[in-house]
């Protein structure tokens, strides 16, 4: 069997929303690069909907195929939607992920959450109900002198 | 195009390997411990890879053990010496931080058994200083185990010295050959080698065996118990097609050495002036004292294992030390020990040649590996810092 499913295979060779928004009105990153993965999402959005997303990642296949699918998973949707994006539901999108890479797809959900918090920030509102990651997507990073 | 540059981790079993090991499936399948003629005739071939070996290697054919490759031949290797060493009062090891794990855990085990061990540093080249070995040893130092040539970054150790020191300070000497053997000369008695590792599979022979040299006055531990195999060190019925395609490809390996080891070189060198032509990218190890077809490089502001998913779609088989390609979430122990940052080790690219490689392959390989490079760092927040001037750049 392969490593990865067609959907990680097919995300991480086309990834979509790759890139930058110029005048984001909310960033994310999470993630570094000593333990090897680094996602970084930019949000707009327009009338509490997701207008636009784009990322960019350094890391491994199931960390590009999990950005990509993650931001699929939000466009278009409100933002109180995509607070409530999960790491499982973007490894299901993917038709699943090796258990040692399932933390490629709790790092997605951090940064989103990321992003969405900065907005709330920049905004000065509040979204209820939107919960931070804890830090404990990379057990390698989590105590690791950086 | 398909591409193998992948030599390190196995190579292709020789047309000569394979028709030598073909008449010990089906025709002489006899059991070598057997009485009768049909057996007797098995265990005639094992004797005569036996000699065919220790007349390449410069051994004697009774110093020769056969076993199921090189880690099970590290693990023999550093246990026995570890037993004669306790023996003599003697429980500390020397070694080096970048040993295949074969030698490194055996070595973990034996600390929680009250071995101590030193692990000398081998600098940013990749080459175990002899000096440093000679000042690493104790008094009660059974053994020092230092490879013959790293199997990540392809560096050659001053194995000779090494010996020398050793002998003349009455230490066993282990050496992991296992990348070296069949792709540069080795010869036990001049380099004074006590024991030495190697697996068939590195050098066009079969997978699944490999043998133990180890100097005759020394007592082998026996790490698998059972039958009288191999005179009592090694239980187990023998491996006999595989130990025959081993001695045939060991010699075919030797005879060509010379002219596969030009050929080779002058390919690996090409590939390497190719792929440093990427910006902020470094050759990892000392660019001479290396095997004919190694080449190892990292690549700033991107992860390895996107690198090889996307050279696998063009066609190229290659390997790196990132974390995510070793399931660990650690990057290679090597490119740490030769001081390579961890953000750095995990954009390594290891491609290793053999005599078949072309020079088409190799101008195709720089081109892909150019542009997947270029494509990651386009998607990468580590490299839009680092050009940013956010980040300063590690590798100039």
């Amino acid at each position: 069997m392969a490593l990865y499913s067609e959907k990680v295979m097919d995300h991480f060779r086309h990834p979509r929303n790759v890139g930058v928004i110029e005048n984001a009105d909310g960033i994310g990153e999470v993630g570094n690069a000593r333990c090897g993965d680094i996602m970084k999402i930019y949000l707009k959005i327009e009338n509490n909907v997701i207008a636009d997303v784009k990322f960019e990642t350094f890391g491994c296949g199931s960390a590009i195929a999990s950005s990509s699918m993650a931001t699929e998973l939000i466009k278009g949707q409100p933002v109180s939607e995509a607070m409530k994006l999960t790491n499982k539901a973007v490894a299901e999108a993917l038709d699943g992920l090796p258990a040692h890479k399932l933390h490629c797809s709790v790092l997605a959900e951090e940064a989103i959450k990321k992003a969405l918090q900065d907005y709330a920030d920049k905004q000065g509102v509040e979204l209820e109900g939107l919960c931070l990651p804890e830090e404990t997507a990379c057990p390698a990073c989590c105590g690791a002198p950086v | 195009m398909h591409v193998y540059l992948d030599n390190a981790a196995t190579t292709k079993v020789s047309t000569a390997a394979f028709r030598a090991m073909e008449p010990y499936f089906t025709e002489q399948y006899g059991n070598p411990s057997s009485l009768y003629a049909f057996g007797q005739k098995a265990h005639e071939a094992i004797t005569e890879a036996r000699e065919r070996i220790a007349t390449l290697l410069h051994c004697e054919p009774r110093e020769i053990t056969f076993t199921s490759g090189g880690s099970e031949a590290d693990t023999q290797a550093i246990r026995s010496a570890a037993q004669w060493g306790a023996k003599r009062g003697k429980r500390h090891i020397v070694s080096t931080k970048f040993e295949h794990h074969a030698v490194l855990h055996t070595l973990e085990s034996l600390q929680k058994e009250g071995f101590t061990v030193t692990l000398i540093d081998v600098h940013e080249d990749g080459i175990v200083r002899p000096e440093e070995v000679a000042a690493a040893i104790q008094e009660d130092t059974c053994l020092v185990s230092v490879m013959t040539a790293n199997n990540e970054i392809g560096t050659i150790q001053p194995v000779e010295e090494i010996g020398k020191i050793c002998r003349e300070k009455g230490v066993l000497f282990h050496t992991d050959a296992v990348q070296a053997v069949g792709h540069i000369p080795m010869d036990v008695k001049k380099q004074q080698i006590d024991f030495l590792s190697l697996s068939a599979h590195k050098f066009h022979g079969p997978k699944g065996v490999g043998a133990l040299i180890a100097r005759k006055d020394i007592p082998l531990l026996s790490i698998i118990e059972g039958g009288a195999q191999e005179r009592g060190r090694r239980a187990g019925t023998e491996n006999v097609p595989a130990i025959v395609g081993m001695a045939e490809a060991l010699e075919e390996a030797c005879r060509k050495l010379e002219e596969n080891g030009q050929k080779m070189a002058a390919l690996r060198d090409r590939l390497t002036q190719g792929l440093l032509q990427i910006p902020h990218s470094v050759l990892n190890g000392d660019a001479e004292k290396r095997l004919p077809g190694h080449v190892n490089v990292c690549f700033e502001g991107i992860e390895g294992e996107s690198l090889l998913l996307l050279l696998d779609e063009k066609g190229i088989c290659a390997s790196s030390g990132s974390a995510c390609t070793s399931g660990s979430l650690e990057p290679s122990h090597v490119l740490l020990a030769i001081g390579r940052p961890h953000e750095i080790a995990h954009g390594s690219l290891r491609l290793t040649l053999s005599e078949e490689t072309t020079p088409q392959e190799i101008d195709y390989t720089v081109e892909a590996v150019t542009q997947v490079v270029q494509y990651l760092r386009g998607m990468s927040p580590v490299w839009r810092d680092l050009v940013n001037g956010k980040q300063p750049f590690v590798i100039q």
